[in-house]
């Protein structure tokens, strides 16, 4: 017998499972239910046969951890176990009389366990009934399968934030001044002081007015519209003095903006907190991944007929990129240092191309934005729809970068020689940089505009002249920035994809097959709504409404995109993993979110908010509202917040945070060793029972044999014999268990 | 709430309710299903726990499985038989298991099951180029195949005997972020 093989052959060749295995306390656990029928065992082999009718239920009761098993599965609720529905009725009906023993107490308890889990279900039910869009994101799983449906579900977590959002800001800034003068409030408005800071030139439009005018300015904000609750200068409240309090609408006003911000942070952190820890588990084993795709890899969900013929053709690819990447992974470790050098000195180049494309578009966004301030301040009217373009030429120079800089990224990739998978992420980070900081660009060169004055230093703190209420002039831009992308992403569903999905369909020439169906790109897509929140999120601030309109922008790009998907989209060929997008996602709003804070807390703390309109009219910079809201309060309670922002607890405060993360740090690396040890130890453990059970069957077979004897004394006496080690549950087991499948008559033993 | 209905028992309903992850009306919903399979062989009348088993083929022609290239081995690996003959329990069962709530373990020892095609509780080579071919509609080439199911018991055999017993299955598939979502039927 080779050293390596555990089982034996019988005498027709085929390898049969040895029965001491099947003893095993580890097989007990799979509690398999297969019966012995005659029909069954034409396909099995004749040990299954054996094994089958011995049933596990059997051993269940021989075997000396009976008692712990039971234990175990008492613990574990009914519908948990691997049994058969008849056997799960049993054990219920197990329970109940064991049930029925317990004192009066029990019973209760458990009655009140089983109740509330049942509301809890039917409750969690009911509001999964309620969930948005259920239909659509089943109809779209079927066809498309998981990567898809992750960005759809993502989309309609947008919805439900910005309602939050606008919930959030319309109860406590819009509310008390909509219901003041119905409770008898008296609302005191900021005053003017007449100093030169606070002239602010009405803008709304004056005479006749032509029809297209107005469009002008629901498209740009500006006349009508400017002097609505739509825009920050609107809010010229100071106090609102109900019948029993006072309203500190400024100071609401502030709260409110931080309280956005802190729900946004603390809902997408406890979203993303599953697949955070996936996405950890999985990085650490990027071995794993043929058994990944093999066992996990088909999406049961699918129930279409060219959906599956996608999957299974996407599976195919996956598959065989991950040999290529083995392969290429092999010809790095190839390379030649000449090579090395070679290669690092084309991606350097190649980054310093990119920084110089980057640096391009940033500055032309910045051209753009000063031109177009200027054209609006200048006021020419020149036409129509040259006025508009003036009005809209940043959202028009961010959308063209937008649009090719992806295309530029993927060409240079391929020079740059990196894995597959290292490429993929890579050229989605350069793309999610451009995206987020050409919004930060847009809102630098606009601050820039504010500040700067004809003679320096401002006398406002800001350009009064021409800015008389720079928050507004925020507000407009970024309300702009929303409905150009609402009005490019619809352009782009009906006059590109539409046309082509038609010229793919009907026409047969080598351009259509060239360019081919439209694919449903899910990073681009996504990268597409994360730029719409990050303007929420910055113009939320100067623009109260705004995240109203995301909602409703969100909900109509819901539909227009589940259109687009299903007449005309085929599902990538490349796959997008449903676990690792999950994170991805709110990964990159994680940053769009922080990119976004910026520039609010900037405009908060540092800028001089405008003297002549909105609710920060008496104090220099938005910030003040805050201390002096606090000097009004009781001693006691102004001196735990002096502390609480002094720099002793903030030091403090940091260093504790520092020490709980190391600490953290460290009990991931410990446990991390401590896995790669058990690991190891059940390898050696895996090799020692075949050794084990490999002398013992040696010890049991004898060529020669002494046939009269009963087979029980043989092995009791040959149980004594043995080595400690083979007195476990075999030894109580022995009069069904030992028998060899092909055993020589007798089995007596000599060692 | 469940009194219009005659088709089960108050009492009949609550065991289903406790043995599988499916509400009342879920399960009623499931019946529907189940009877227009075969309108003809499945009573409407489950008060007396009829003894009605539809075939493999009528099962496998499912909307949610007919995709599946699986199919037969899930129906065969739920059924008491191993031929693929359900009953309203285990096509019930099949569900409950394949439904979003069932815990990773439960769904890892069935998967287990699917996958080991001769039944021998292990999943062997030849086990794995099943499950492959069937994947892939055999569009890889046979040295591919073997790489891939080489590399596999490479990454998954803890025990060093070239083929995946329960344990190193269970070990490799609770470390597969997917495996939860895949391994997921909507009815």
């Amino acid at each position: 017998m080779e050293v390596d093989s555990v089982f034996f052959t019988d005498r027709s060749g085929r390898v049969t499972s040895n029965p001491l295995l099947d003893q095993l306390p580890s097989y007990q656990s799979l509690l398999y239910r297969r019966k012995s029928s005659g029909a069954g065992s034409k396909r099995r082999n004749s040990s299954r046969n054996r094994f089958g009718s011995s049933g596990s239920n059997k051993w269940a009761v021989n075997t000396v951890s009976k008692h712990e098993e039971k234990q175990k599965l008492e613990e574990r609720p009914i519908r948990e176990l691997p049994k058969t529905m008849a056997e799960k009725r049993q054990q219920k009906a197990q329970r109940l009389q064991d049930a029925a023993d317990l004192s009066s107490w029990r019973q209760w308890k458990q009655g009140t366990r089983r109740y509330l889990r049942r509301l809890r279900e039917d409750a969690h039910d009911w509001l999964s009934s309620l969930q948005l869009w259920r239909g659509d994101i089943h109809l779209i799983e079927g066809m498309f399968g998981q990567g898809i449906l992750s960005y759809f579900s993502f989309l309609r977590f947008l919805v439900m934030l910005n309602l939050i959002i606008f919930v959030l800001m319309f109860s406590f800034v819009m509310l008390p001044i909509i219901i003041a003068p119905h409770t008898s409030g008296n609302i005191t408005y900021n005053l003017n002081d007449g100093g030169i800071c606070s002239v602010y030139p009405s803008s709304t439009r004056r005479g006749l007015v032509i029809y297209y005018e107005h469009i002008a300015d629901l498209l740009s904000g500006g006349g009508f519209l400017e002097q609505t609750y739509l825009f920050y200068g609107y809010y010229r409240a100071h106090k609102i003095y109900f019948p029993k309090t006072t309203y500190n609408l400024p100071l609401a006003y502030l709260l409110a903006t931080i309280a956005y911000l802190f729900l946004s942070l603390v809902w997408i952190v406890k979203r993303s907190a599953t697949g955070f820890k996936r996405s950890l588990i999985q990085d650490e084993d990027r071995f794993q991944s043929f058994c990944n795709k093999i066992f996990a890899g088909w999406d049961f969900c699918i129930t279409n007929v060219n959906a599956s013929k996608l999957k299974r053709s996407s599976l195919l690819y996956e598959l065989k990129t991950d040999l290529e990447e083995e392969r290429i992974k092999q010809k790095i470790a190839d390379r030649t240092r000449k090579e090395k050098c070679r290669i690092y000195f084309i991606r350097f180049l190649l980054n310093l191309f990119v920084m110089a494309v980057l640096a391009g578009c940033f500055y032309s966004i910045y051209k753009a934005t000063i031109f177009s301030q200027k054209a609006q301040m200048d006021n020419i009217k020149v036409n129509f729809i040259v006025d508009l373009i003036y009005e809209y030429l940043p959202s028009i120079v961010i959308t063209l970068a937008n649009f090719i800089t992806p295309l530029v990224f993927s060409i240079i990739i391929n020079f740059e020689d990196y894995s597959p998978a290292f490429e993929i992420r890579f050229t989605l980070m350069r793309c999610v940089f451009m995206r987020l900081t050409s919004i930060g660009v847009l809102l630098f060169s606009l601050w820039s505009q504010i500040t700067k004055c004809k003679e320096e230093p401002c006398v406002c703190g800001y350009n009064h002249l021409l800015y008389s209420c720079w928050e507004t002039r925020v507000g407009q831009e970024m309300y702009k920035l929303t409905i150009f992308d609402f009005i490019t992403i619809v352009s782009v569903t009906i006059f590109v994809e539409f046309p082509r999905k038609l010229i793919v369909r009907h026409c047969d020439c080598g351009l259509a097959k060239w360019w081919g169906q439209q694919e449903f790109a899910i990073p681009q897509n996504v990268l597409e709504i994360v730029y719409g929140q990050t303007i929420c999120w910055i113009g939320t601030f100067y623009c109260p409404l705004l995240p109203a309109i995301c909602t409703i922008k969100y909900f109509f790009m819901f539909y227009i995109k589940k259109l687009s998907l299903i007449n005309n989209c085929r599902p990538a060929t490349r796959p997008f993993r449903a676990s690792s997008s999950n994170f991805f996602f709110l990964c990159v709003l994680l940053i769009g979110l922080a990119l976004a804070c910026m520039p609010v807390i900037a405009s908060v703390a540092q800028i001089n908010c405008s003297q002549a309109c909105g609710p920060f009219v008496n104090y220099t910079t938005s910030w003040e509202v805050v201390p002096t809201a606090v000097s009004q309060l009781p001693d006691g309670v102004q001196g735990l917040l002096w502390a609480l922002s002094s720099e002793a607890f903030a030091v403090s405060f940091f260093v504790v945070t520092c020490l709980a993360m190391f600490y953290m740090i460290a009990l991931a690396g410990a446990h991390k060793k401590v896995i790669k040890q058990l690991r190891e130890q059940l390898a050696m453990d895996g090799r020692d029972k075949r050794f084990l059970i490999q002398k013992l069957c040696q010890a049991q077979r004898i060529p020669e044999v002494r046939p009269s004897q009963p087979r029980q004394q043989v092995l009791s006496s040959s149980s004594s014999r043995r080595s400690p080690n083979y007195e476990t549950s075999f030894s109580n087991n022995f009069d069904e268990s030992l028998f060899l499948v092909h055993s020589p008559p007798d089995s007596s033993t000599h060692v | 709430m469940g009194n219009k209905q005659t088709i089960f028992t108050d009492e009949q309903l609550d065991a289903y309710q406790d043995c599988t992850f499916f509400t009342r009306k879920e399960i009623l919903r499931l019946h529907a299903r189940y009877h227009e399979l075969a309108p003809h062989l499945v009573p409407m009348d489950y008060t007396n726990e009829p003894d009605c088993k539809l075939p493999l083929a009528l099962i496998v022609n499912m909307p949610e499985l007919k995709e599946n290239p699986f199919r037969n081995r899930i129906v065969e690996s739920f059924s008491e038989d191993g031929m693929g003959n359900l009953s309203f329990n285990e096509f019930v069962d099949m569900f409950s298991v394949l439904s979003e709530m069932a815990p990773r373990e439960l769904k890892a020892i069935y998967a287990f099951k699917i996958y080991d095609y001769n039944v021998d509780n292990y999943l062997c080579k030849e086990d794995l180029k099943k499950t492959l071919n069937k994947l892939t509609k055999e569009e890889l080439t046979p040295e591919e195949v073997d790489l891939v199911c080489d590399k596999t018991i490479e990454e998954a055999d803890l025990d060093g005997d070239n083929k995946l017993s329960y344990s190193d299955f269970e070990n490799m598939i609770t470390r597969a972020p997917d495996f939860l979502s895949t391994f997921h039927i909507r009815i």
